[in-house]
């Protein structure tokens, strides 16, 4: 493409005014990256002094054989699985009763942002006051609804302390979904209700063959980050249980932080890296293909 | 918990309607705020209430000492200072490298723009946990450890790609008159940028800038990272901390009003400025 | 020497200092076989030349796609051609930024900024080339009071009326004292009666001053009013380049003649037969051409269409098909049928003191000094010798 005069001068501007934006994401986002490919085919850790020692693809063999990574990729599942499909539902429920017109609405959308504004880590905090054993909130709720006689342990129980956790990130992360789908919510025709009400739809009905379809390209969208976000949760559970008890929480990037900080493994840490990286590729090279075809539907329905 | 779903949209329904939505509503505060009262109430009651069994929801007694502590036993002062100083610089320059990347994004005909612009999407996806060692790594190779630098740059890198995309359609809403208009005029198009067109685009420059700043003090694993400090602290990793202060003796009160103090600045933001946060998170992620 | 400007009821004196910079710096612009070329199949202009000099007012006119935007758009720097060149007196700047060509634009949406006052918008372009204060304050004075701004100067563009914004984007080329002065479409967003009014007001303030102007339109009302100058394009080609009189009464060819008049020229392809035209079964007699050609188009204006006197040589007898009442006048359209060729309609603007029914037979008169001729290939006029009475 031959580029004439004005075209020239647009260029050399252009990448002016872009370089020192591209040069900042460069350096933290792919340096890093880079980084732990190349890092991960060396061995780095106290056993080697911390010098860097090639050893190929021993990592990505040993994380094979690595029960614990199994596991906190096993624990990551649930977790990402659990938070994201309730965020989902709720996300949905409370979008369709933001696109109600109601006195005060302007005040419950505040009310709805405030846990995506606070900073997860505190809210961590908060959250494992709320599931004290001793003295948390939800004990002495159940408590007094007679379902319990003393306190449960939630954060020492293995099973209970994914529930908490999962509950403190739908919390936290619902708003965001919510404001999504509303978006999506408010850019339906309203005619097309109408239209199918006419045709003897109930509203039940309506749902699930106007909404849903419509709103198709923002659930994916939501997803998608929503996924993104989930599989690489740290804040929220080192904060409330530090992937405890024994592990039960420990998802992958709490694995790879303790590889890295505690046991001083950064060879191996690499390779997590690397392997995480690529599965969260993978899993957005998906959606965006669902998103597109998902995108061409609802342009077919309109 | 269970949360009620309004599904009433057909117009017939009213009656449904009346019974159904105040429920909701009303389910959807109580679920989104009561943690956040919760921590307001314990920041104010006495240590005995705080662990009084069963609990106390309606203390007959106040105290402010929490909040004293806070600033006695630690300088929470200084932590709010911190974050403010990191959140605030970062932002600004977020924006001051944002906004011209995506006027370039927006108007010029750059060849490999669409690269350009992929690279700036996909890498909004990227969890920070997957860049902190080669961060780390830097970080202690340039000796920047507990320097508010190694913050700095890395929270303006997570905050750019946002920045870019929704300043980005901003400007492709302006009118191309003006910039026309502005070319025959003598403008360059740096002074274009600077006199003519950013002005224009205030309103986004601040919806921006509020994100930017709120995911600036939210951030804690870099900040739990690269700043062992503890009078460099920021908020979140200060605030999670404070629940290791001794083995025997968890400071609830104190950490609930920690939590409080330290969000409160957000919690203003966002009492002023729902409408414009709204606008641009959905901006950001519709676009993608 | 003073320069004198008169407008509405005021005599202003000029001082010298504006005289001598307007005589210092006009020059004459000319574009030499200009071509902007997007794409294999997308060429807005395919082949452009002109010149417009001191004291000349050029329209580009033309349909919507013609090119005139584009090639007002490379004069302008804010594009550069694919072929070609554009002088500015004697140096060539093809290329130049649109910033260092000294001219100044006028847009269709008017462009203000939106951010700045009125005065602000006036002082902007000079603030920019380093113009002393005291100089600014003293042109846009002047501006302001030649367009009638001075109440408006602290207000915003989003506090003003189209029409004042208008004024006001016009207030901002003037205050340049600019080498070229470019409009494009600059009346297109007014309302009717505004438009009228502001053509008055614009053809006065650009009369005042001698550098050229270059004004694109597709009205062809404002460009035959407005310029000294007209050129017409169609498919990136340059038409004709003309006084709006010789357009109007020379069109150089079909595109020309049926562009420009309205209502439209009558434009009918007609068979010929020995030395005439035929015009259903009436001869049209042809002008002196070397070679009398199978086919050939006749061009004749509805106003120059009137009633068949007794002893005419050139008429036709037909049925009125719809007659339109165009308040001053009639639009008849009439059926020429006959039995071996196709029907014709020929319009005619009559007077309105006789009334004409549907299916009434008429005769019309074609005055041979008001026809024009057209090759059927090309379109282009054919030129002969007419009869007697003719103005050429």
């Amino acid at each position: 493409m031959k580029l004439d005069v004005v075209q020239k001068r647009e260029q050399k501007t252009g990448w002016v005014l872009l370089l020192p934006a591209l040069i900042v994401l460069l350096v933290v986002y792919a340096y890093p990256i880079l980084r732990a490919f190349w890092l991960s085919v060396f061995t780095q850790n106290l056993g080697t002094e911390l010098e860097q020692v090639f050893s190929g693809l021993s990592n990505y063999g040993r994380m094979f054989s690595d029960g614990r990574f199994w596991q906190s990729l096993w624990n990551t599942t649930v977790f990402t699985t659990s938070s994201v499909l309730l965020e989902l539902i709720l996300g949905i429920g409370v979008a369709l009763v933001l696109n109600q017109a109601f006195k005060g609405r302007g005040i419950v959308r505040t009310i709805t942002l405030i846990p995506w504004a606070l900073p997860t880590a505190v809210m961590g905090v908060a959250w494992a006051w709320i599931f004290n054993d001793q003295y948390g909130v939800v004990n002495d709720i159940l408590r007094r609804l007679g379902l319990i006689e003393t306190g449960i342990s939630w954060l020492g129980n293995p099973t209970l302390a994914m529930i908490a956790v999962i509950l403190a990130d739908v919390w936290k992360t619902t708003p965001f979904i919510a404001l999504l789908l509303l978006a999506g919510l408010q850019s339906i025709p309203g005619d097309l209700y109408e239209a199918h009400s006419l045709d003897g739809a109930t509203p039940w009905q309506s749902f699930w063959k106007i909404t849903i379809p419509l709103l198709m390209p923002q659930i994916i969208v939501s997803l998608l980050f929503r996924f993104a976000q989930a599989f690489a949760i740290f804040d929220l559970i080192q904060v409330m249980t530090g992937g405890g008890p024994g592990g039960a929480t420990e998802t992958v990037s709490i694995y790879i932080y303790s590889t890295v900080m505690r046991y001083l493994d950064f060879g191996y840490g690499s390779a997590l890296i690397v392997v995480t990286f690529l599965i969260l590729v993978i899993a957005v090279a998906i959606a965006s293909f669902l998103l597109t075809r998902a995108r061409a539907n609802a342009a077919g329905v309109r | 918990m269970a949360i009620a779903q309004s599904r009433s949209q057909s117009k017939s329904g009213v009656n449904w309607r009346a019974i159904w939505l105040p429920i909701a509503v009303a389910l959807v505060v109580i679920f989104f705020l009561a943690p956040v009262l919760w921590q307001v109430l314990t920041s104010v009651k006495v240590n005995e209430d705080i662990s009084a069994v069963p609990t106390v929801y309606f203390p007959t007694r106040y105290t402010l000492a929490h909040y004293a502590s806070l600033f006695t036993r630690r300088p929470f002062g200084l932590y709010i200072l911190n974050s403010a100083f990191v959140s605030i610089t970062s932002t600004l320059l977020c924006l001051t490298l944002g906004a011209p990347a995506a006027y370039v994004l927006a108007r010029l005909r750059l060849v490999g723009k669409e690269v350009i612009l992929a690279i700036v999407l996909i890498v909004t996806l990227f969890p920070t946990v997957l860049l902190f060692l080669g961060l780390l790594e830097i970080v202690q190779a340039t000796n920047l450890a507990n320097n508010f630098l190694a913050l700095i740059v890395p929270y303006t890198a997570i905050n750019l790609p946002l920045t870019i995309l929704v300043m980005r359609s901003f400007f492709q809403q302006l009118p191309k008159d003006l910039e026309d208009s502005a070319r025959v005029d003598g403008y360059n198009t740096v002074q274009m940028l600077w006199q003519i067109l950013l002005p224009m685009t205030l309103p986004a420059l601040v919806t921006t800038g509020i994100l930017t700043f709120i995911a600036a003090w939210n951030e804690f694993i870099f900040a739990l990272t690269f700043i062992s400090q503890e009078n460099m602290k920021t908020i979140p990793v200060a605030t999670a901390q404070l629940s290791g202060a001794s083995v025997f003796e968890i400071p609830y009160g104190p950490i609930a009003a920690a939590t409080i103090l330290g969000t409160l600045p957000l919690i203003l933001l966002v009492l002023f400025f729902q409408r414009k946060i709204v606008q641009g998170l959905t901006a950001g992620a519709v676009k993608g | 020497m003073l320069l004198k400007v008169s407008l509405r009821n005021a005599t202003r004196r000029v001082s010298t200092n504006f005289v001598l910079h307007l005589f210092k710096i006009m020059a004459k612009l000319e574009l030499k076989n200009l071509n902007k070329t997007y794409a294999p199949k997308v060429i807005p202009v395919k082949d452009v030349s002109l010149t417009v000099d001191d004291g000349e007012f050029l329209t580009l006119l033309g349909p919507s796609g013609c090119g005139k935007s584009t090639t007002l758009r490379m004069i302008a720097g804010l594009d550069a051609p694919t072929r070609g060149h554009i002088y500015l007196g004697e140096e060539e700047i093809t290329y130049k930024r649109p910033g260092d060509r000294n001219m100044a634009m006028v847009f269709q949406s008017y462009a203000l900024y939106p951010h700045m006052t009125v005065g602000e918008n006036l002082a902007s372009g000079l603030k920019l080339k380093k113009v002393s204060r005291a100089d600014i304050e003293r042109r846009v004075a002047e501006v302001s009071k030649l367009l009638g701004l001075e109440e408006l100067m602290n207000r915003k563009p989003g506090q003003l009326s189209g029409g004042q914004r208008q004024r006001v984007a016009v207030g901002r080329a003037l205050v340049r004292q600019a080498q070229v002065f470019l409009l494009d479409e600059p009346l297109s967003n007014l309302d009717a009666l505004l438009r009228e009014r502001v053509r008055a007001d614009l053809k006065r303030i650009f009369a005042a001053q001698k550098a050229p102007v270059v004004y694109v339109t597709h009205d062809q009302t404002e460009a035959m009013t407005l310029s000294s100058k007209v050129a017409l394009l169609n498919d990136g080609y340059l038409q004709q380049l003309d006084s709006p009189d010789r357009i109007y009464n020379h069109p150089a060819n079909k595109f020309v003649a049926g562009f420009v008049g309205s209502p439209q020229m009558n434009l009918l392809t007609l068979p010929c037969k020995g030395r005439s035209a035929m015009l259903g079964d009436f001869q049209i007699p042809l002008p002196d051409l070397p070679t009398v050609p199978p086919e050939i188009i006749l061009g004749i204006r509805p106003e120059n269409v009137s009633i068949a006197q007794p002893g005419d040589t050139s008429f036709v007898r037909g049925r009125v098909n719809v007659v339109e009442n165009l308040g001053m006048n009639y639009l008849v359209s009439t059926r020429i049928e006959s039995h071996n060729a196709p029907t014709q309609i020929v319009r005619a603007l009559l007077p309105t003191d006789r009334r004409w029914n549907e299916e009434e037979e008429i005769a019309l008169s074609l005055p041979l000094q008001h026809l024009h001729w057209f090759d059927v290939q090309s379109g282009d006029a054919l030129i002969g010798r007419q009869m007697a009475g003719v103005r050429s």
